[in-house]
């Protein structure tokens, strides 16, 4: 009979306890429950509306809670063409998130204007507020959004969570 | 049709054209744009054209008179079409409003004057309707660049030439690949 290695967690020989570092336990929070703040801005909005339904159900990836607050999200998800005239309302809900946060830009004319080489659209989100991941498409399937959260994902748990952190007072 | 021309004409004599009919649609062309309400007026009050479908604007540039707005009418009852076009001059640039006519010829013409700079005389509401109050330019005009021009309204909005690396974007139509029938910058 093979003998059987117990690899990980076992609630058995650690008694209920886990030795960790804060860094990765506030990263492992942060990166599951991701709040979108969904900035539907144009068609992209609607393959964001199918990665939140039940066959692509970005739940499973914890970042069901869109939050139509901002002071309520930490994930804006750019979805759409960003005009010059929404512009600043974009960057004031961006500026009302609490820290930490992180953006996607959805799609091609949240990422660099697309096709809309015009007066009136700004050429990519990223020139008033800071992208994390940039989603290609146009509009981009609900499997690449999930693909960019995951990316998020992988980014948010190598961050300095603990150093980063605002001190009281 | 032709009744309601030849009243148009026997009311309004010279300042109205001909009328031109092609494709079973009729244009008439008004000389004299400070006549307008009036007569969309006498065709609404006299023959039912009740219905204001699209009041659009174009841009003859380099040419004098350098625009043109065109009216087109619609009557719900008769299912009867007609079509008024109005020359506007550069230096004047204005018309009368049509909205003690159609209530509806508010926005169109709000839209007219954000792109194209016409205003309209008697208008309750004339200011900008897709760009923001404060931007300085008409970008539905010949003369504007595609790419738009630098502007900056602080805490409002601002506008940055979109680079257009040599365009305009035009796809080819090519039996090769789609890399050769792609829109890209072709010089």
């Amino acid at each position: 009979m093979a003998e059987i290695k117990e690899v990980g967690y076992n609630t058995k020989i650690e008694g209920d306890v886990i030795v960790t570092r804060a860094d990765a336990v506030l990263n492992w929070f942060r990166k599951n429950s991701l709040w979108p703040m969904p900035m539907g801005l144009a068609c992209c909005a609607i393959e964001l509306m199918a990665a939140s339904c039940s066959r692509f159900d970005i739940a499973r990836f914890g970042a069901e809670v869109m939050r139509f607050s901002p002071r309520q999200a930490d994930l804006m998800i750019v979805a759409g063409t960003v005009t010059y005239k929404m512009g600043l309302a974009v960057k004031r809900i961006y500026d009302q998130m609490p820290e930490p946060k992180w953006v996607i830009a959805m799609g091609a004319c949240a990422s660099t204007g697309g096709m809309y080489r015009s007066y009136a659209v700004l050429q990519g989100v990223d020139n008033i507020i800071p992208v994390d991941v940039y989603v290609a498409g146009c509009p981009p399937r609900p499997e690449a959004l999930l693909d960019a959260l995951i990316k998020l994902q992988g980014k948010v748990s190598t961050e300095p969570a603990l150093a980063t952190l605002k001190k009281a007072g | 049709m032709e009744e309601q021309i030849s009243s148009l004409i026997a009311e309004f004599g010279e300042s109205v054209s001909e009328p031109k009919a092609f494709r079973d649609e009729t244009t008439v062309v008004l000389k004299d744009g400070s006549l307008i309400a009036d007569v969309c007026r006498y065709l609404k009050d006299k023959y039912g054209f009740d219905f204001l479908v699209d009041i659009s604007s174009v841009d003859h540039y380099g040419k004098d008179p350098r625009f043109e707005v065109v009216y087109e009418l619609r009557s719900l009852a008769t299912c009867e079409n007609i079509r008024i076009k109005v020359s506007v001059g550069e230096e004047e640039c204005q018309l009368p409003s049509v909205i003690s006519v159609w209530r509806s010829a508010d926005w169109h013409e709000r839209e007219i004057y954000d792109m194209m700079g016409i205003r309209f005389l008697g208008h309750p509401n004339l200011k900008r309707i897709l760009m923001w109050d404060g931007y300085p330019h008409f970008p539905l005009r010949k003369d504007f660049p595609l790419a738009g021009k630098p502007t900056d309204m602080p805490d409002v909005a601002f506008t940055r030439p979109a680079p257009l690396e040599g365009g305009p974007f035009v796809s080819t139509p090519t039996d090769k690949t789609s890399v050769h029938r792609e829109p890209r910058a072709r010089s």
